[in-house]
């Protein structure tokens, strides 16, 4: 049997970039704090790019903690997300105007999320990768690293709980 | 002799991340800290329901917590966050004020032990609670 022609390189990239754009562009406080995610294939990496309305000690400097909290959480959540859209991204099911308005496509919810505070976060960018630990129908659990200068050198992580979009198609 | 409350409320209300929440310190005293954050749609994170992002509510209870902290008449300082564990029990109503109260429980020479609960207008259902251990810093 012949094998399919790989799609062309800028389809690919313009389907998986323009629905990475409508998941993370949509939401009013990921532009708040001016989070942005860099895409490798289907790794994300969120940006903390700072600003000085960050910053929640001025005599170090140093980035608010809930900053801090709040970037893992949007981490965790856009990467959950990412990963249980993907497949429905990849076989056209979802498109990426549809991502914001159409109310079928749902979004899991935190549950709990827990934040390890390991060194205090200076007045530069932050980087933060999420790592599913499990993602089950109902519950997922995923955890988070955040760096700056040095990847080695977490200055924060997490771990969150969450609930995931239940399937509502059987009661409609 | 100058209020207490009223240096810790120009204190919290000038760090720029609580100014850019438009945090408002209500109450404060001996451990215990009560803080508000009027509804702003720049903190959505649901933008078809206008639900309040989980992370906003983070943020004013770790606040709330640390201003908990320093108020407690054991600490001689600053502080800052070991660890914050969030529960979020529900969405926070749209077009509603947030508001946390924490209260540092036990405070040793070096840790500070704070629990919070955020909440919209409804005070009889929680949005999120919050527990956490906090540096105790010297003067």
């Amino acid at each position: 049997m012949a094998r399919p022609r790989p799609e062309p390189i800028q389809v690919v990239k313009h389907r998986r970039d323009a629905a990475l754009r409508a998941l993370v562009d949509g939401v009013p406080y990921i532009r708040f704090l001016n989070i942005s995610f860099d895409r490798r294939g289907d790794e994300l990496t969120g940006v903390l790019n700072f600003d000085d309305k960050l910053i929640g000690n001025p005599l170090l400097p140093a980035i608010h903690g809930g900053v801090t909290a709040a970037f893992l959480e949007v981490t965790a959540v856009i990467t959950l997300s990412w990963e249980h859209m993907f497949p429905r991204i990849e076989s056209g099911e979802i498109d990426a105007d549809a991502i914001m308005t159409d109310k079928s496509i749902r979004f899991p919810k935190t549950i709990d999320f827990t934040v390890d505070y390991l060194r205090s976060g200076l007045p530069r960018d932050a980087y933060a990768r999420a790592f599913i630990n499990r993602a089950g129908r109902r519950y997922a659990s995923v955890r988070v690293e955040a760096w700056q200068d040095h990847h080695s050198k977490l200055f924060a992580q997490g771990t969150g709980h969450f609930l995931m979009p239940q399937n509502r198609t059987d009661k409609s | 002799m100058v209020d207490k409350t009223v240096l810790a409320r120009q204190f919290i209300e000038a760090i720029p991340h609580a100014r850019a929440l438009g945090l408002k310190l209500m109450q404060i005293g001996e451990g215990e800290a009560e803080i508000s954050m009027p509804y702003n749609e720049d903190l959505i994170g649901d933008p078809r329901t206008g639900v309040i992002h989980g992370g906003a509510v983070s943020t004013i209870l770790d606040t709330c917590c640390g201003a908990a902290v320093m108020s407690h008449p054991a600490a001689p300082g600053g502080t800052a966050t070991i660890d914050l564990r969030i529960d979020y029990m529900r969405a926070a109503t749209p077009g509603q004020t947030i508001t946390a109260r924490a209260s540092c429980y036990h405070i040793t020479r070096n840790v500070a032990f704070v629990r919070a609960t955020a909440m919209d207008e409804d005070h009889d259902d929680p949005v999120a609670t919050a527990s956490g251990s906090f540096t105790v810093e010297g003067k």
